[in-house]
């Protein structure tokens, strides 16, 4: 115990979480604090470890896929979808275009959904208490027509390995289109509120700074490394689905501050309705199911599958045996991945900004802890 | 009749119990315009964000005030094992205090205050800052991480925000003459002109000081409950966490007093000098007749009986009450509150505003802010002002409030 | 995906030389995981998905161990890998060498056993750590 007189200024070792408002769940993370200066973070995680992997080992490959919506439970479309595809990866089956295109609508709606509320909370963060309701309104929407495809609303089960459970319903591209054109002009609303907000650009600028060297060494994905300036997405670099035969952008960000994140964030979103206007378009009737056969006894082998979630590289690393269950099933989170890099974007940063920090990496616990 | 009148004319005779009778006005009125001010907030943020707010208790929420102060009295009070207790207990009544104490100077018509002290502004000033013990002590008393940070930011916030503030305050002072606020009203009376037209920089400061030494949006960083829970009282529960929930409302309220009294003429109604808006004076009976109309509005569309007649029952009191204003001697009596009125409520419906359009600045930010740009064009504003005064001002502002006059 | 098995020894050594321009400029290690096969001599497949921005292509890279061997860390490559590697050591028990900070991450640090080893039955937990801890009998 070093000797302290009363002019020395001391440590504060503060535990924010894992009951703390602005931590989106149970994130803990101690903070060693100068005054109002952090000086280290430490993350505990864990809190919601569930053993995802271990229940797919003791569970079939269709029996799992439920499962995988429960880690990013805010985009748990974009779960399935990269489970499905990564086993029929592994089945070497191909599935028609209808259900291609209609994976590609209900995944785009799924990130609008997921970076709305990743913007309703940061803002709420950053103590701009107003956005939060704009956008859950509009989220509401997106779940409406999730709720009535497949019947959830948050943890869908939407797709099924080797095509759709469901063909569309009717009205389907007319309930999209509708959102689509209420959308856009809402997406300029919020920007109102906070694009050129100066408290909002003092927050944001130059806090949070990750240059892109840093974020690829620490493998960070998504959003994030492209507010740094990588202008690298998997719907383009490795397109799976029908990506390569839509077009759309891939915004990306300049200093790889907070406010770069949340201008391409608002751009992803955009082109998110790009995506689905163009699908909408092309999606034409046929068939839904590809060649799979009753019971999913994949040959012995591996396989790793990645997609661009709403958070980044979500991947899928499958292990058969040429049993019924899967041998091994890794999921590469992005969340967690990205979580790692709070170490390096908090230096000498104020408390405040840690919260906005935490924000900005959009992270869910879900997903983090598995 | 005659007892209560020889009551009435020993009350009017004795100085003291003139004042203590209207302390228990003011202070009755008061706590029930704070409770129905959280009501207020509660709806227009409701309303900005595209839901409804509290809808439950009573037609259209309006008993909510009521259930929330009796869920709090309900509460346990809890203290922190390790908390100093004497001033975790003292620490919400020294807020509640001070907050109240300063109505006891501030003039809500011509001729209804507690009292009038030559040195009113002075007085407002040093009790105000006094309330900011209440959030230190709490804050150090409660022995914990979050409420500590939060009181090192209030204290720092304060004592910076009080300066500049004051400071603008300083220039209605050079204009007045005068520290006394009935005096300060009625120099604003004579000179023609409201002092924001005179000190509009003035006016800004202190608005932004106002904000700022309320803790409201966007420098709540004391409570801002993202960062730091809920600031200097997170430890605080029951009865004394509503203590300083009143005190920050009641704080808004005299905040927004004092600027209405200071900078917008107080109890006068706009444009007081120009004879051709006297019809002005008749704004009372429209207002309530417009609440009225409103109501009834509103009763028509609701679906549930016992909620239409209660709404017709308010609306046919609204029309009586109008009926009663429409009286001269009545009209008359209540133009001064009526005007001071909404004038606060004005202010207390830009501070929920600002709530539900801003971020929360950063503690650093708002530091700057406050000492790199609001004190120095404070202090600006006030040599100019007295510059201006000495060789200038007052010569053709009397010239051109005669101008206007006429 | 091509697929590279690598010896243990050298391992950090390939590490650098793929992430070089040389080696195919692999800068990003996607994913690195684990797998058990607890009937091979070497029980454990160390996993690693590397990608190259430059060829934008994907490698994966595969190091055998057994139970008590250690494996070289390769946080020194890739940063990145520091949590990955705690999170293989929390679930398989695998230690690595040169590792900043080696303990585990999801599970609580005294829980005892590692779950996603195949021996591990899905239904067994650490008893005396949930009776101490959480102060109940079972957390099923």
């Amino acid at each position: 115990m070093p000797e302290t007189t009363f002019l020395d200024a001391n440590e504060l070792v503060i535990n924010m979480g894992p009951q703390h408002p602005a931590t989106h769940g149970v994130l803990r993370v101690k903070l060693k604090l100068d005054g109002e200066r952090v000086l280290g973070t430490e993350c505990i995680i864990g809190y919601l470890h569930r053993g995802v992997e271990k229940i797919a080992e003791n569970r079939t490959y269709a029996q799992f896929t439920p499962y995988v919506d429960r880690m990013d439970y805010v985009a748990a479309v974009t779960n399935g979808m990269g489970y499905v595809e990564a086993v029929e990866k592994l089945l070497g089956v191909e599935i028609p275009p209808r259900a291609q295109y209609t994976r590609m609508i209900l995944a785009e709606l799924q990130r609008i959904a997921s970076h709305l509320l990743w913007l309703g909370t940061h803002a709420l963060d950053i103590g701009a208490m107003t956005p939060v309701f704009y956008t859950f309104r509009e989220r509401e929407e997106v779940l409406k027509i999730f709720e009535e495809y497949c019947g959830a609303r948050l943890t869908t089960h939407a797709f099924r390995i080797g095509g759709l459970q469901y063909d569309l319903y009717d009205g389907f591209e007319r309930d999209v289109s509708k959102f689509c054109d209420y959308f856009l002009p809402k997406v300029d609303e919020y920007e109102q509120l906070l694009t050129k907000n100066r408290i909002w650009i003092n927050r944001t600028r130059k806090i949070g700074v990750i240059t892109a060297e840093e974020a690829i060494a620490l493998s960070v994905t998504g959003p994030v490394l492209r507010g740094s300036g990588v202008k690298w997405d998997i719907r383009k670099a490795q397109p799976y689905e029908a990506y390569d035969k839509v077009e759309f952008d891939v915004p990306v960000g300049e200093h790889g501050d907070t406010y770069d994140r949340y201008v391409v964030r608002m751009a992803e979103m955009r082109q998110s309705v790009r995506i689905v206007r163009q699908c909408v378009e092309r999606i034409a009737p046929g068939p839904i199911f590809g060649k799979v056969g009753k019971v999913l006894k994949p040959p012995a082998g591996e396989v790793y599958h990645s997609i661009e979630a709403p958070k980044g590289e979500l991947g899928y690393y499958l292990v058969s045996d040429g049993t019924v269950n899967p041998y091994r099933v890794r999921v590469r989170p992005p969340s967690l991945i990205n979580l790692q890099a709070l170490d390096v974007m908090s230096r000498d940063h104020l408390v405040a900004d840690i919260v906005a920090i935490i924000g900005t990496l959009d992270i869910v616990l879900g997903e983090v802890d598995r | 009749m005659t007892m209560l009148d020889s009551a009435f004319k020993f009350v009017m005779a004795t100085p003291l119990l003139l004042a203590l009778v209207k302390i228990l006005i003011i202070f009755g009125v008061l706590s029930g315009i704070v409770a129905y001010l959280v009501y207020m907030e509660r709806k227009v943020l409701a309303f900005m964000q595209a839901r409804l707010g509290p809808m439950r208790v009573g037609p259209w929420g309006l008993l909510q005030p009521v259930a929330d102060g009796l869920k709090l009295l309900l509460k346990e009070d809890i203290i922190p094992a390790g908390a100093d207790e004497w001033l975790f207990l003292l620490a919400p009544a020294i807020s509640v205090f001070a907050a109240f104490t300063v109505f006891a100077v501030i003039p809500f018509a011509g001729n209804f205050y507690v009292t009038d002290i030559n040195i009113g502004l002075l007085f407002i000033l040093a009790i105000s800052s006094l309330g900011i013990y209440g959030i230190i002590l709490g804050g150090w008393s409660s022995n914990s991480h979050y409420p500590l940070l939060g009181a090192l930011r209030s204290s720092a916030q304060l004592v910076s925000y009080e300066v500049a503030g004051g400071m603008a305050l300083v220039g209605v002072l050079l204009l007045a003459n005068s520290l006394s606020m009935v005096d300060i009203v009625d120099r604003q009376s004579s000179a023609g002109v409201w002092y924001v037209f005179l000190q509009p920089v003035g006016f800004l400061i202190y608005v932004i000081a106002a904000v700022a030494e309320t803790n409201r949006n966007p420098f709540d960083l004391p409570e801002a409950e993202s960062e730091l829970t809920a600031g200097f009282h997170t430890e605080y529960s029951g009865f004394r966490f509503a203590l300083y929930f009143m005190a920050e409302y009641t704080n808004m309220v005299v905040v927004s007093c004092i600027a209405v009294t200071l900078f917008l003429g107080g109890w006068l109604r706009p444009f007081a000098s120009v004879q051709a808006l006297d019809f002005l004076k008749f704004a009372p009976i429209l207002a309530l007749l417009g609440a009225g109309i409103f109501i009834l509005w509103l009763g028509l569309k609701s679906l549930v009986k016992l909620e239409r007649y209660f709404f017709v029952f308010l609306a046919a009191g609204c029309v009586v009450l109008a009926a009663l204003v429409a009286f001269p001697p009545v009209l008359n009596a209540i133009q001064g509150i009526f005007w001071f009125g909404a004038k606060v409520v004005v202010f207390l419906y830009a501070f929920i505003w600002y709530r539900a359009t801003f971020p929360r600045y950063r503690y650093d930010q708002l530091m700057n802010i406050g000492w790199r740009v609001m004190i120095p064009l404070a202090l600006a504003n006030l040599i100019a002002t007295a510059v201006l005064r000495y060789f200038w001002l007052a010569h053709h502002a009397a010239a051109a409030v005669a101008l206007i006059g006429r | 995906m091509p697929s590279l098995n690598v010896a243990k020894e050298q391992l950090v050594a390939v590490c650098q030389f793929l992430k070089s321009p040389e080696g195919g400029a692999y800068a990003m290690l996607t994913d690195e995981t684990a797998a058990d096969y607890p009937k091979r001599e070497k029980r454990f497949d160390i996993i690693y998905h590397l990608y190259s921005f430059q060829g934008n292509n994907r490698l994966r890279l595969r190091v055998q161990a057994s139970a008590n061997e250690k494996i070289p860390s390769v946080t020194g490559v890739w940063p990145g890998a520091n949590w990955l590697e705690r999170e293989i050591f929390d679930m398989f028990g695998v230690v690595y060498e040169g590792h900043p900070d080696m303990k585990r991450l999801l599970l609580p640090e005294e829980w005892v056993g590692h779950p996603l080893r195949k021996d591990y039955d899905i239904l067994r937990q650490d008893e005396a750590w949930v009776k101490t801890n959480l102060g109940i009998e079972s957390g099923q």
